[in-house]
């Protein structure tokens, strides 16, 4: 699904990927952890053409991504902070959404299944924090494509919107996609994560399940591993 | 664009509009005092209107990168419609009261469609140079800064040092130079224009064959025209060239 | 109708010479077969009617007071041989020749009809291509020049010559001529209580007109495009200048009229549009301007070197590039009740007369005299930002150079 070969990225003179190789297969939830800085949003817009690498390859499905744009089209991305234009209405965002992607689309039910009926005829400037990312949700959950990157998706969201979320997770893994998550919540990711992709200063220092992880750290708790993972490092 | 600025925009000319020619009661007149305010007014607007716009849009931006749409297609359909609309808000309200007032029965027409057609280049390339000068800064308050710098610049500070230059090297043959000065800013180059059709009386008065043959003959159209298309392009391709190897 | 009219002066002149004189005819078919011929045979009086045809003759001396008449203009060919027609007499008229192919000399001033020494002649319909000088008065007076059509094809001045030429000649009428193509389209020199009245001159490679030590002269309703530049007033006196245009005359030191050591001169209601200059003024003096309407012109008027007492009242200044420029510091010159377009001041008592003095000189023309290449920043907003600030406190202008009563509304 996504081959990472040597990626290197710099920012000016910070140096953020450092000769990353990283291969994720097959279906199921992939968890990227990392402390703040590790370099984990940075992985994710690489992988999406967002930000371009200084050096490396990525290949999403086989294809190379470079001048390439095509291949978003199988991809699914839900954004960190979703800034919306203001003036624009739910209803009319997701229509340009749907215009641009020119794909079938089931929007319907997530607007449903969110409760969001009521605001769209609202502007987005109007929305709160918790609305907002629950439009967002929607709109990358409305088409059908084989990969889904979720960038930190639980903010802001209710326990009853969470829960929802959790089960649109597993519906969607159930159908046989890839997803690819970026969270600090370690609970959400020891619920839902099959396999956990651990940063460390702009390299991989883990991959595996929780299983693994709790074993390599000698811990029984998943968020003591994590934390054991920090000090290790910075024993080393 | 959906966006109220553009309204704003619009207005703004369209009172402007009506008020020169409330108070010139002269179309003639009027489009002469038209044209000193468009060659200032318009690069400043555009400059900020489109800095503006780049870093207000960031999000959405971000958004549509995500999407399966080329880059340079996302940052030329944003550039296009802030100039477009830039131009539009300007044809029509500038347009509209001189219609109203009998600018069709008038020989004003072609004066009157010179001053638009100048203030659509300058709204594209000052568009352009400011989206450059977003594209290039990440922080607001400096691409801010720059893009007002550089229609102080253009504007002024230019004219300043290209005038004291002609009188320092007074006793050299200054008319190629000039000329050439007068291409490296697309202000001087739009008022060139202008001053082919309303001062070309006045250029003719100088000596030199070289300024002879440039605003004696289409040479001067042809070139100035050609330049201000230069300008327009060239910012263009920049940013094109920027956007497809910005990170966000 | 101009066919009409002309069969009728033949009529008219038919009876009269039956009264005076005889009618001699003139034609390829006819006893009298060219026109030297005729005037040998013709006595006082006479008349010559010279029919339609070609003649290739020059050198004719009219030294009798003679009529010559072309019926339905007889081509007159001169093969650029010299001189063609010359009068001697006085009381002689020309009228519906077509007179081609003049000599060109560079010692002789050779013209297609030369006046010397004659009063009371009548040149009249005569159409002139190809030619040296036109028509060329050389101490004669008290004749008329009315309604000819003088196309030249001149293209360097050293080897051309002008269309209707006065020396020494007193109380001529010019009236209603055509000229264009030639070096000066009419040129006075020495000749006073001249009336050029109505002419069109345009395409000439030098003057409209020109004067040279002429005095108390008028013109009036004349149209000057187009030339290498518009009048020239040169070292002549009380001059009468009223409802000309002047137009179109482009190029270096292009005007529309030049005022050289001219005194006492009057400048009332005269176009002067899309000129590089509408007036130049160099050395003169009690000169009263006044209902002209300037437009469009690069610089609607120039003051070069001492001009005293001039006066500019209820002129209109619309839309020129500059208004005044002058090169001193010095101003002994009236302006007031003018219209400037350029006024940007207010009238709140109503009395159609602007509150805040008008200051018609812009720093910035004084930087073009100094530097000419600056003319490429005329209407820049530093050039504007310049002005403003001289206008403000001015430094470089003459104090006292403003009109105090600027007029809100074009002066009709």
């Amino acid at each position: 699904m996504i081959q990472i070969e040597n990626l290197y990225k710099k920012f000016g003179k910070n140096q953020v990927l450092s000769n990353l190789d990283l291969d994720i297969h097959g279906n199921g939830i992939f968890a990227v952890l990392g402390p703040n800085g590790s370099g984990k949003t940075t992985l994710i817009k690489c992988i999406l053409g967002m930000v371009v690498p200084s050096s490396g390859e990525i290949q999403v499905q086989g294809n190379t991504i470079k001048r390439n744009w095509k291949y978003r089209r199988e991809i699914n991305y839900l954004p960190q902070i979703a800034n919306f234009p203001g003036n624009l209405k739910v209803k009319e965002l997701i229509r340009m959404i749907k215009d641009l992607r020119q794909m079938d689309s089931k929007e319907e039910d997530l607007i449903r299944l969110f409760a969001l009926d009521t605001f769209l005829d609202k502007k987005l400037s109007t929305l709160s924090g918790g609305t907002k990312q629950k439009v967002n949700i929607v709109l990358t959950f409305m088409f059908d494509s084989p990969l889904i990157i979720l960038d930190e998706p639980t903010t802001g969201l209710d326990p009853g919107s969470l829960i929802k979320l959790k089960e649109l997770l597993l519906r969607e893994k159930n159908k046989g996609k890839t997803i690819l998550i970026t969270t600090h919540i370690m609970q959400f990711v020891e619920e839902m994560s099959d396999e956990i992709v651990y940063l460390l200063e702009g390299n991989i220092f883990f991959k595996g399940n929780v299983e693994q992880l709790k074993a390599k750290t000698n811990q029984t708790d998943f968020e003591h591993a994590i934390a054991a993972i920090a000090t290790q490092t910075s024993d080393a | 664009m959906r966006s109220r600025w553009s309204y704003v925009y619009f207005l703004f000319y369209l009172a402007l509009g009506f008020v020169l020619l409330f108070l010139n009661n002269d179309l003639s007149k009027a489009v002469i005092t038209l044209m000193n305010v468009i060659i200032v007014l318009v690069p400043l607007i555009s400059t900020i209107f489109g800095v503006m716009y780049f870093y207000n849009s960031k999000e959405f931006t971000e958004l549509l990168l995500a999407q399966p749409l080329k880059r340079s297609s996302i940052f030329l359909g944003q550039y296009l419609g802030v100039a477009g609309s830039l131009t539009l808000s300007l044809v029509l309200g500038l347009g509209i009261p001189f219609v109203l007032y009998g600018l069709f029965k008038s020989d004003t027409i072609w004066d009157f469609s010179l001053l638009l057609i100048t203030g659509a280049f300058l709204t594209f390339i000052f568009a352009a140079l400011a989206f450059n000068i977003a594209i290039s800064n990440e922080n607001k308050i400096k691409g801010f800064g720059y893009a007002v710098l550089l229609w102080l610049f253009l504007a002024v500070i230019y004219d300043g040092l290209f005038l004291m230059s002609l009188i320092l090297f007074e006793e050299y043959p200054l008319d190629s130079f000039s000329l050439a000065a007068i291409m490296f800013n697309p202000i001087d180059l739009s008022r060139t224009l202008i001053l082919l059709k309303l001062d070309i009386s006045a250029l003719l008065g100088y000596t030199g064959a070289i300024f002879n043959q440039f605003f004696g003959t289409y040479t001067g159209l042809t070139v100035s025209i050609t330049t201000l298309i230069l300008w327009t392009v060239l910012p263009i391709w920049r940013l094109a060239y920027k956007a497809r190897r910005k990170d966000f | 109708m101009y066919k009409f009219q002309l069969h009728f002066l033949v009529f008219i002149f038919f009876i009269g010479t039956s009264l005076w004189g005889k009618t001699i005819e003139v034609c390829a078919g006819c006893e009298v077969k060219s026109i030297k011929e005729g005037v040998a045979l013709a006595t006082d009086f006479d008349t010559l009617l010279i029919k339609n045809g070609n003649y290739k003759e020059f050198n004719i001396v009219v030294d009798k007071p003679l009529t010559l008449i072309g019926e339905n203009y007889p081509v007159i060919d001169g093969e650029d041989r010299g001189e063609i027609i010359r009068i001697v007499s006085d009381n002689v008229t020309i009228d519906g020749l077509h007179i081609i192919n003049v000599g060109t000399s560079y010692t002789t001033d050779y013209a297609a009809i030369r006046v010397v020494k004659s009063d009371n002649f009548l040149i009249q319909n005569v159409v002139l291509e190809k030619l040296f000088f036109g028509i060329y008065l050389e101490r004669s007076n008290n004749g008329k020049v009315y309604n000819n059509k003088i196309i030249g094809d001149a293209l360097d001045e050293y080897n051309s010559g002008n269309g209707i030429q006065l020396w020494y000649s007193h109380h001529v009428q010019v009236d209603r001529n055509i000229v264009q193509g030639v070096r000066d389209g009419i040129y006075l020199e020495f000749s006073d209580n001249i009336a050029i009245n109505n002419n069109i001159s345009a395409n000439n490679l030098r003057y409209g007109l020109h004067f040279m030590f002429s005095n108390d002269d008028v013109y009036t309703g004349n149209t000057f495009e187009n030339n290498g530049a518009g009048v020239a007033v040169m070292f002549s006196k009380r001059i009468r200048m009223v409802g000309n245009v002047f137009k179109k005359n482009w190029g270096t030191a292009a005007f529309g009229m030049l005022l050289k050591e001219i005194n006492d001169a009057e400048i009332i209601g005269n176009t002067f549009e899309e000129n590089t200059i509408g007036i130049n003024i160099e050395g003169s003096n009690r000169i009263e301007y006044k209902n002209n309407n300037f437009i469009s012109n690069g610089w609607a008027v120039k003051v070069l070197g001492a001009c005293y007492t001039n006066s500019f009242i209820n002129n209109n200044f619309l839309y020129n590039s500059f208004d005044i420029s002058y090169n001193s510091k010095l101003n002994d010159n009236v302006f007031e009740k003018n219209y400037w377009s350029n006024y940007t001041g207010y009238d709140l008592d109503k009395d159609g007369i602007g509150d805040v003095p008008y200051r018609p000189v812009k720093l910035f023309s004084y930087v073009v005299n100094r530097t000419p290449e600056t003319i490429v920043l005329l209407r820049s907003m530093f050039m504007d930002i310049i002005d403003f600030s001289e206008k403000v406190s001015p430094v470089f202008t003459p104090d006292n150079l403003l009109d105090a009563m600027p007029l809100m509304k074009r002066s009709e």
